[in-house]
């Protein structure tokens, strides 16, 4: 418990604290000054599509990891944990190398929007895929032969048999994946430029802010932060409560 | 010609030869049963028909059309798995109006249909409840309303009642016949419990190791069995020699009777209706017969005691016909 | 199928152009940039203190949150008391939150206006901008990963065998140490290279904490960043891709780990 709170709980107060300690007024100033606001919308809508693109492709990756089989499906199964376990800043530079100054594509995504995106795309990829694989492994195929044997056809399948199964935890992984999304930096440090109200996101915003000594304010924009990230999530969570209203 | 037809299909899972060389004939209406142990290709005999597996080579034919080539969904089967396989996300109702859902029938036949259906298999009131709010039994009747809802031209069921209780099978199997009975569609089930396909079995068709062994109806199996394996898998039998002997063929007296050899009672078991009696041959071999009531009184059989055991009808199946030998009774 | 060969170029696509490529793109750019180069950036005096710091920071870190993860793992699993959810929910905090703002909270109460902060100056204690800060930032941001492999294995296994060796005469230490740890010893394990390869790579909360201050305080990661932002991209380059092998490494861990819990 003491190891506990003198490393988590306690900074957490702190936090809170210091967002207020110098008043109200002071923490909504410091709150919705416009840079501050730029980069919370820039960072709540990429993190939301990111998160939803990544659904889709998480659930895609998944349903060929699990239903097909090709040489060398074991490497791409292993390597799909890299976000993981590759450090942030790495992760943008290696983004760089293939998207940046010197593309080979001539794609040049720094300094760009579109940096951002590929950023929270490549660190996020693993959640829904992780999420989803083990429940797609447990799925009873002859729901599917079933349905099929009722003159369903494969997208109606998936539509109405395997999509309702694989909801939940689809909704777990995003659920993941927002909360990573919101919160990333390393990787975005060099990719994005960090151009205020054009790239800049609320977590390197907030680095800004104590660089430059305004701890305050600091804190406040991450009270703010931590705020939208617990209002998804709540709505998340809803939303996956009344997909499982009948699972047992 | 009507019904089903299977000619010459083989089929592999890698080395292992599922099928080999497998034809059968289902005559339109009938109750057919796939009999055999596992790994004899019964299963996969009924898949291959259903279109859920498709052939190496060989083909199916559904009333008189070669349906090979036609996938599953347009097979007009409807199929009925040993673990239900329902759809646990839908209520009862919505699985049993599955089939029509999707082909857009309009909302109030389907809510009739549904209606029908529910009181065929005695499901009314479930109709909000969830599969894993049923019973076994429960669910295996939706599943089979749920096949049924598009009127298929063959219900095709894989084991279906391997999943219940004892009691619950008994009663399950007897309410398919009758079912059946009432219905009349085309119906093939699979099972390794030869009791269920001689209780409710139009036709049975025995398979052992990928191929077909024997097809007839009940008594035709267990009167005029054609090899080894069909006498000892459909009833029981007893072993003589060369020749097997059913246990209600063997004839036991206190008296040396001519043909008749010594042995000694083992154990007599009271089962009901009939006795059990199981015997100790001189050659160490083990037999038992089955005798009536009356018959273990008067001969007031008992634990250790000696009789004399002579068959009065045995089968040899050595060659390529199956001879039978009966005996006057002394 | 048609359909299926369509969904398996997607996800192939998708994971070569977003992962893949990228990846093997910055192994290439080390060459590209001159193995020269990069040896003589990552043998420089920072680049050499970088890598050992991050190494004392991890070696510090992941055997204090291991402790921490069983014996949290254990009591979680095994006893009932209230608060158990809350416990549980501040646990995962360090998923939840952004790594700056981890950075941030330590500094607000160990640094030198923080609430702890005048106190430990007066006793001589500097925690931010050196490495006493480096490493709790990140014992917080691994703290997780121990205790969470852990307590879905103590759930599967049941406490029927620690009965069973208290009914034969085991003390509570024991039983804990020839009983319950050989049970677990994977799942420890697995949680061990998962906080590992975490603690290795972590950026933000060391940003924040470390002051950056090259040749004192510099892990690894913020020595890839100092080095692109300096235009030394062969230095940067050739530290990623040392940390990146040992991502690689981990991986190749975990998929031999989780071969192993499978034959289990």
């Amino acid at each position: 418990m003491t190891y506990l709170s003198l490393i988590v709980l306690i900074p957490m107060a702190a936090v809170v604290e210091s967002s207020v300690s110098e008043g109200l007024g002071q923490f909504w100033d410091s709150a919705t000054q416009p840079q501050a606001i730029a980069a919370l919308k820039l960072t709540l809508i990429a993190s939301l599509i990111v998160t939803a693109i990544n659904a889709v492709a998480g659930t895609i990756i998944a349903w060929v990891l699990v239903r097909d089989d090709f040489p060398g499906k074991r490497i791409v199964n292993s390597l799909i944990d890299l976000p993981f376990a590759l450090p942030t800043v790495v992760a943008g530079l290696t983004l760089i190398a293939l998207y940046g100054d010197d593309s080979p594509f001539g794609i040049n995504a720094a300094f760009t929007v579109f940096g951002v995106g590929l950023a929270l795309l490549f660190v996020t990829l693993p959640f829904v895929i992780r999420a989803v694989q083990p429940v797609l492994l447990e799925l009873d195929r002859e729901m599917e032969e079933a349905a099929a044997s009722l003159g369903a056809r494969s997208t109606t399948i998936f539509r109405r048999i395997v999509l309702p199964n694989l909801a939940p935890a689809i909704l777990a992984g995003v659920a993941l994946a927002f909360a990573r999304a919101i919160g990333e930096f390393g990787s975005l440090v060099l990719i994005s430029g960090n151009v205020p109200f054009e790239t800049e996101v609320a977590s390197v915003f907030i680095f800004g802010q104590i660089e430059s000594g305004t701890e305050t304010g600091a804190a406040a924009v991450s009270v703010v932060l931590l705020a939208i990230a617990l209002i998804v999530l709540f709505v998340i969570g809803l939303v996956a409560r009344r997909v499982t209203r009948h699972a047992r | 010609m009507d019904g089903i037809k299977v000619e010459g299909t083989t089929k592999r899972f890698g080395d292992f030869v599922a099928l080999d060389d497998v034809s059968i004939e289902v005559p339109e209406g009938s109750l057919t049963a796939l009999l055999g142990p596992s790994g004899s290709g019964k299963s996969t005999l009924l898949r291959l028909i259903a279109g859920l597996e498709t052939p190496d080579s060989g083909r199916v034919m559904l009333e008189g059309n070669d349906v090979s080539s036609v996938t599953v969904q347009d097979r007009g089967v409807g199929f009925v798995f040993q673990h239900y396989a329902a759809f646990k996300h839908m209520t009862v109702r919505d699985n049993i109006a599955f089939a029509l859902k999707i082909r857009k029938a309009p909302r109030d036949v389907i809510k009739q249909r549904v209606k029908e259906l529910m009181k065929l298999v005695q499901l009314q009131g479930m109709a909000h409840r969830y599969p894993s709010q049923l019973s076994g039994g429960q669910r295996q009747r939706m599943a089979l309303a749920r096949a049924l809802a598009v009127e298929p031209k063959v219900l095709l069921l894989d084991e279906p009642f391997g999943a219940l209780d004892a009691t619950v099978r008994k009663d399950l199997r007897r309410w398919l016949r009758r079912l059946h009975d009432e219905v009349h569609v085309t119906t093939i089930f699979v099972t390794h419990d030869q009791e269920e396909a001689m209780d409710i079995a139009q036709q049975i068709v025995v398979m052992n190791k990928g191929r077909v062994e024997q097809t007839g109806s009940p008594t035709d199996l267990y009167e005029h069995p054609s090899s080894e394996f069909v006498m000892s898998f459909v009833g029981e039998a007893n072993r003589l020699g060369e020749a097997f002997v059913r246990p209600h063929d063997l004839d036991l007296s206190l008296q040396p009777n001519d043909g008749a050899e010594r042995a000694r009672i083992e154990r007599v078991t009271h089962l009901g209706f009939e006795v059990r009696v199981e015997l100790a041959m001189p050659d160490d071999g083990r037999m038992w017969a089955q005798v009536t009531r009356a018959e273990a009184g008067e001969l007031k059989l008992e634990e250790g005691q000696a009789v004399y055991v002579r068959p009065n009808r045995q089968k040899t199946f050595n060659g390529d016909e199956p001879k039978t030998e009966e005996m006057r009774a002394a | 199928m048609l359909a299926k060969y369509g969904l398996r170029v997607f996800a192939l696509g998708y994971l070569g152009l977003l992962l893949f490529i990228p990846v093997a793109m910055m192994f290439y750019r080390v060459f590209q940039e001159g193995i020269g180069n990069a040896w003589a950036s990552i043998t420089s005096p920072e680049g050499v203190h970088a890598f050992w710091l991050t190494i004392e920071v991890v070696a510090i870190a992941v055997p204090l949150n291991t402790i921490f993860g069983v014996v949290c793992a254990v009591v979680l699993v095994r006893q009932r008391f209230w608060g158990r959810g809350l416990i549980n929910s501040v646990i995962d905090l360090p998923f939840a939150i952004s790594p700056v703002v981890i950075g941030l909270s330590l500094v607000l109460v160990y640094g030198i206006h923080g609430w702890f902060g005048g106190a430990l100056n007066d006793a001589g204690i500097q925690i931010i901008f050196s490495t006493p800060g480096i490493v709790l930032a990140t014992i917080f941001v691994s703290l997780p990963f121990v205790v969470r492999e852990v307590v879905p294995v103590l759930q599967e296994i049941g406490d029927e065998q620690e009965q069973a060796a208290r009914t034969l005469g085991a003390s509570a230490w024991q039983t804990f140490w020839r009983v319950t740890l050989p049970a677990i010893r994977w799942g420890v394990v697995y949680g061990v290279v998962l906080a590992t390869a975490r603690a290795l790579g972590e950026f933000g909360a060391v940003s924040v904490v470390a002051g950056r201050i090259s040749g004192k305080t510099e892990t690894l990661p913020l020595f890839v960043q100092k080095e692109f932002e300096t235009f030394d991209v062969a230095g940067a380059y050739a530290a990623a891709v040392l940390l990146a092998l040992i991502a690689l490494a981990t991986l190749f861990a975990m998929s031999r780990l989780n071969r192993r819990q499978e034959e289990n």
